[in-house]
């Protein structure tokens, strides 16, 4: 029972871990809380919805295509709503940007499909399996593995491919970074792609996981996940897995022991317990204020 | 006064004024702590669904007099503030960012599971108490009073926080003390706003509450510039008149006022009245009044 419930958590915490990855890239670059990555990840359910119910492609058809479409999305959000901002105002300005941008993306996908939830179609045959006492569905494997795959090739990228070099100097530092010759902008626009593609692929499992996906779904997955990523300490890539995780096994543990009506709070409190004993997260360093 | 008011002004008109009125009074707690003091908090709603239920309940359950109702919200309020401002004394930024919307959110589910609450249905049967000329004389009573705070010695401390924390700790100011002070009185007035939306609109429900409402009322205080009482003040007129104006548009109301919010972000990144300089303008008049 509590190894299932461990197991459902897991599950749960990858696709936290997925979105919550996407804010702490963001965050890491330009310090700007991304409000409308929970929407990204909701157009990545849909368009995997698309593809899956128009075109009948398999799931990992579906995964790409939606990664590939929420990529462009979320570089022509950069383009259009934060890029104009950055440099020119407080951080709270973007901050309301992307709220904006979140606003108008919602408010886009109930008029396309209106507010009811949409099905998935089946598209792959749910198998249980019995490794002794746990029973894990084929499912919960797929959606493990495909986290745990984007998350090891994203950690190779971001140490080392040129790009994820080029990352890591913006994070440092980003006006040191364009003085020695990289394209902040470009890099920028590459941090937002990954992190939209990563949102999306996560938005799919969760649409096939639940069978459901609604113009609002995002709203508090997205909420969720930045708790995750403040969890592990924002800005850290390691800390968005852990901190993804730590998040899902917690709620699933305690909706299995304490009561299912706070499930919500549950997430909150925890996060509130953590910060106040560990203000910087879990792998958060502590900055030390300088004069 | 009222009753003369509903004979002349139309009542469709007259709702949005009185929500006008509501909400400058929600705005300004929300500028005190985040625009003033520099502490971003995306969880205003929060002290104010529990000034809006606290002054409910006592009013319908226990039949308290509307003013102890609404004094009993407005302190409950101020109470979790002062608990959520403890917090502060340790975290930074979108770290307390984080905290506050985790407040607001553990609120909003405790009241869905609250039994004397009416849990997910909501409240009502809330007696109408709140006018119109109550909300405005009670706005303008809290703009007058945020004018006073905000040229004290108490208001100045508030923006040398946000300014730079460390100089304003070096110059004298107890920070941790200030800090706490702006949550409480924000949350003050959020818990005064919430009581005195429960008694005009009778009916109360969790999702009144929600997240969207903490952001709209951060909108306005970013929106009409930061820390300034008359851009608090026109942030809020133009952000609750812009979706009973985008009416016209119907469905695509949401639509626009997303698209409207990035926009004047892109062009007036500081705010309606950021950048303005009251005291540039006053010189400028005077000045002008001299050579003619």
């Amino acid at each position: 029972m509590f190894i299932e419930q461990l197991i459902n958590g897991l599950t749960l915490g990858s696709t936290y871990a997925l979105i919550a990855l996407g804010y702490t890239m963001v965050y890491g670059i330009i310090q700007l809380i991304n409000f409308a990555h929970g929407e990204i990840y909701m157009f990545g359910a849909f368009a995997g919805l698309l593809l899956v119910s128009v075109f009948g492609v398999n799931i990992f058809v579906a995964l790409i295509g939606a990664m590939l479409f929420c990529m462009l999305l979320g570089m022509l959000i950069e383009r259009v709503a934060y890029r104009p901002i950055r440099g020119k105002s407080s951080r709270l300005s973007a901050l309301i940007s992307a709220i904006g941008v979140s606003i108008f993306l919602s408010t886009l996908m109930v008029l396309l499909r209106g507010t009811n939830t949409t099905r998935y179609p089946e598209i792959i045959k749910i198998q249980t399996y019995h490794l002794g006492a746990v029973d894990l569905s084929s499912l919960q494997i797929i959606i493990l593995a495909v986290s745990a795959l984007l998350m090891i090739g994203l950690q190779l990228m971001i140490q080392r491919s040129r790009l994820g070099k080029a990352m890591r100097a913006c994070s440092q530092d980003l006006d040191a970074a364009s003085l020695m010759g990289i394209n902040a902008n470009r890099v920028i626009s590459y941090t937002f792609a990954i992190g939209s593609a990563l949102a999306a692929a996560g938005g799919v499992m969760v649409g096939i996981y639940y069978n459901a996906v609604w113009p609002y779904m995002g709203t508090m997955a997205g909420l969720k996940a930045f708790c995750a990523a403040v969890l592990g300490g924002i800005g850290s890539i390691p800390g968005a897995m852990i901190g993804g995780l730590t998040l899902g096994v917690l709620e699933i543990l305690g909706v299995a022991y304490l009561s299912s009506s706070y499930k919500d709070a549950i997430a909150f409190g925890i996060l509130i317990l953590v910060l106040i004993i560990r203000p910087q997260g879990i792998m958060g360093q502590k900055i030390t204020k300088k004069v | 006064m009222d009753a003369l008011l509903l004979q002349h002004i139309d009542a469709y008109y007259l709702h949005i004024m009185v929500l006008i009125g509501i909400n400058i009074i929600l705005a300004l707690g929300l500028n005190i702590t985040t625009g003033v003091t520099g502490q971003l908090s995306m969880g205003h709603a929060g002290f104010m669904s529990i000034g809006a239920y606290t002054a409910a309940i006592l009013s319908v359950q226990l039949s308290f007099p509307f003013w102890a109702a609404l004094l009993c919200g407005t302190l409950a309020a101020a109470g979790f503030g002062f608990l959520l401002g403890l917090p502060t004394l340790r975290l930074e930024g979108d770290y307390l960012a984080m905290v506050t919307i985790g407040f607001a959110e553990i609120v909003r589910v405790f009241f869905l599971n609250f039994e004397p609450g009416g849990k997910a249905v909501g409240l009502s049967g809330i007696t109408e108490h709140t006018t119109f000329s109550l909300v405005w004389l009670m706005a303008i009573i809290i703009i007058v009073l945020n004018v006073k705070l905000l040229n004290s010695r108490t208001g100045r401390a508030f923006y040398a926080i946000r300014e730079n924390e460390i100089a304003a700790e070096a110059a004298g100011i107890n920070t941790t003390r200030m800090k706490v002070l702006a949550f409480m009185v924000g949350a003050a007035l959020a818990g005064l706003g919430g009581g005195l939306y429960a008694h005009y609109m009778t009916y109360i429900a969790p999702q009144d509450f929600n997240f969207m409402k903490s952001i709209e009322l951060l909108n306005m205080v970013v929106l009409g510039g930061m820390g300034s009482i008359p851009g608090t003040i026109l942030g809020t007129v133009v952000l609750t008149l812009a979706p009973e104006i985008l009416r016209v548009v119907a469905e695509y109301r949401l639509l626009f006022y997303g698209a409207l919010l990035v926009i004047l972000m892109i062009f007036r990144p500081n705010g309606l009245l950021g950048d303005v300089r009251w005291y540039d303008i006053r010189k400028r008049w005077f000045s002008k009044k001299e050579v003619s």
